[in-house]
């Protein structure tokens, strides 16, 4: 049974045949519509290209006037206000503080949602509950941003922590954690059922309990999903731009403290987009330099996740 | 037990933003908060109109540009492309490109189309840097679903001579539609929630017309919703959660018609 398929035109054997059935319009038409659909799978790379050739072309300009070297090690961000200053280091630590901050309620709460899912409930609970879990990555993220400050900081955060600033960290994390928490549950989700049924027998056959079984057979042998999840919900809530915009303030700190207003790179670019900044201005050249950055750490992660999920998907095929 | 637990914690989370919405929301969602336009003097007044008329453009725009091509580009990977150094290269750069930010599909927004095309900040500058932005999402549901269909069907086509176009057209597109069109509205769904990319081609946040044309500015629903928002005062904040009750309903629909085709999809099919 031959189940890939060939078409008639790829069959060399039926070369002669060909020629005399499809007429010589109805060959260049064929040939004209694969190309046009080449063009259109082309469109991905010209959208990579336009991305890094704007990306690095804008920021060489920027790179001009601050050296490198200053940008990439330098502690203090002020571009807006005299004696400027363009030391990237504060952005991106209050980037990572809000993307450590999400990871550490999503990873708990997505590991334990897909443990629950694909190990514990039945059939039907699941059924309910994976649906309702993709509605939280539906909702769109200046919602998200809205709950946070008007809901989070002065209903939740200053209720326990009275000195919670209004634009904090914390109060995005939560909101960034909550957004990525399908992204882990669904991956980690995947990597469980993935895991082979023979190998949990084998433990209940030990008379191994439900939740050994889990930790100790399924979590390890699925340990390279749990992995690559982690990190693609890493690098989504480091991307992640209204919430954080809203929520956790504009003030570039270097600080781990998350009850105090910080800045992320994503909220930089959109607080110097909603100025009117003038091109070819400096200030307006420092967000193709934060943009660069921001590609080259969520790239770097992708690329190192995907590297990951295609290594547990071959162990058990 | 406590894994049982935990998985409600995303409800619990839900279902309190949901409350919260529609408590501070629902006072003030009436006939006119959606014929209304925009005002900071008299917030009372103030509606969603334009927001309302500037998602629509937008999004019609970006589904008449993303989806042919999105569509276009999965039929050229799955149907025509040899297995080649090209077609992988290709495939690898569409998952990269459904892990780039939003904001830096912006930045390559604001240099293209604003200022390199000179469309200005208008509805076919947003258009377009959202039909960039959800192409990848496009691609890959609708290479999903034109794998799912058997190769039964594409070598019975192929045996009484039909030429891979017409076996394409008139066999596996319409076998793969009901999966290509979910893939579809998730990703339109995706791009009508999106404010950050369009925040950094420049929208306005304030406009009290409504877009007459592709070249006219525009505001969107999540960029209204992030400007009243972002206001100190507390009206603003009530206008947000009704503009977000406006957005959200629009989101629920769109979900709800994707799992419509579904349902349908799984009753009328054929093998």
């Amino acid at each position: 049974m031959q189940t890939h398929c060939v078409a008639p035109e790829r069959l060399a054997c039926f070369g002669n045949i060909r020629g005399a059935v499809m007429s010589g319009r109805l060959r260049i038409r064929e040939q004209i519509i694969q190309a046009v659909l080449f063009a259109c799978a082309l469109v991905s790379i010209v959208t990579t290209g336009g991305i890094i050739v704007v990306l690095v072309s804008e920021s060489i300009a920027f790179f001009r006037h601050v050296p490198v070297l200053d940008f990439v090690t330098g502690t203090h961000w002020a571009p807006l206000l005299e004696p400027r200053s363009f030391g990237v280091l504060p952005l991106v630590c209050g980037t990572f503080l809000v993307g450590g901050g999400a990871l550490l309620l999503a990873v708990p709460v997505g590991l334990l949602t897909a443990l629950f899912l694909s190990e514990y409930a039945p059939p039907g609970l699941r059924n309910v509950l994976k649906p309702v879990l993709e509605v939280l990555a539906g909702i769109p993220t200046v919602v998200y941003g809205y709950f946070a400050l008007t809901f989070i900081t002065p209903n939740v955060l200053q209720v326990i922590y009275p000195p919670t600033e209004v634009f904090n960290a914390a109060s995005a994390a939560i909101v960034v954690g909550v957004m990525v928490i399908p992204t882990i549950a669904s991956i980690c989700d995947d990597a469980f059922r993935a895991v082979p049924r023979s190998l949990r027998e084998g433990a209940f056959a030990l008379s191994a309990t439900r939740l050994e079984v889990s930790t100790r057979i399924v979590l390890p042998a699925a340990m390279s999903g749990v992995v690559a999840g982690t990190l693609l919900a890493f690098a989504r809530a480091i991307g992640e731009t209204m919430a954080v915009t809203l929520a956790a303030g504009l003030t570039p700190k270097m600080t781990l403290n998350p009850f105090v207003s910080i800045q992320t790179l994503t909220s930089y670019i959109v607080q110097v987009s909603l100025g009117d900044t003038p091109a070819g201005t400096i200030e307006y050249q420092s967000i193709f330099a934060c943009g660069l950055t921001l590609f080259v750490i969520t790239f770097t992660i992708n690329v190192v996740a995907q590297r990951v999920l295609r290594r547990f998907r071959e162990v058990y095929d | 037990m406590t894994c049982g637990l935990t998985s409600l914690l995303g409800l619990a989370f839900l279902s309190a933003l949901v409350f919260r919405v529609l408590q501070e929301g629902l006072p003030r969602l009436s006939g006119s908060f959606l014929t209304n336009f925009p005002s900071v003097l008299s917030p009372a007044k103030a509606g969603v109109k334009s927001a309302l008329w500037g998602t629509v453009w937008v999004i019609c725009i970006t589904a008449a540009v993303s989806v042919p091509i999105g569509v276009a580009a999965a039929v050229y990977l799955e149907e025509y492309a040899r297995d080649n150094r090209l077609t992988r290269f290709i495939r690898l750069n569409i998952s990269n490109l459904a892990g780039v930010p939003s904001v830096v599909y912006g930045i390559l927004g604001l240099v293209a189309f604003v200022r390199w095309c000179r469309f200005d900040r208008s509805v076919l500058s947003a258009a377009l840097t959202l039909s960039l932005l959800i192409m990848p999402v496009i691609v890959i549901a609708s290479r999903e679903a034109l794998a799912a269909v058997p190769s039964s069907i594409r070598q019975a086509a192929y045996a009484l001579g039909a030429t891979r176009w017409q076996t394409v057209r008139a066999h596996v597109l319409p076998a793969a539609l009901p999966g290509i069109m979910t893939g579809m509205i998730l990703a339109l769904s995706r791009a009508i929630g999106e404010a950050a990319p369009l925040l950094v081609i420049g929208a306005l946040t304030y406009v009290a017309f409504v877009p007459e044309g592709p070249f006219d500015a525009f505001v969107a629903l999540p960029l209204q919703i992030y400007d009243w928002t972002d206001r100190p005062q507390r009206v603003f904040h009530e206008l947000a959660a009704s503009g977000i009750i406006v957005l959200l309903g629009i989101l629920l629909s769109m979900n709800a018609i994707a799992i419509g085709v579904r349902a349908w999809h799984q009753r009328s099919k054929a093998w």
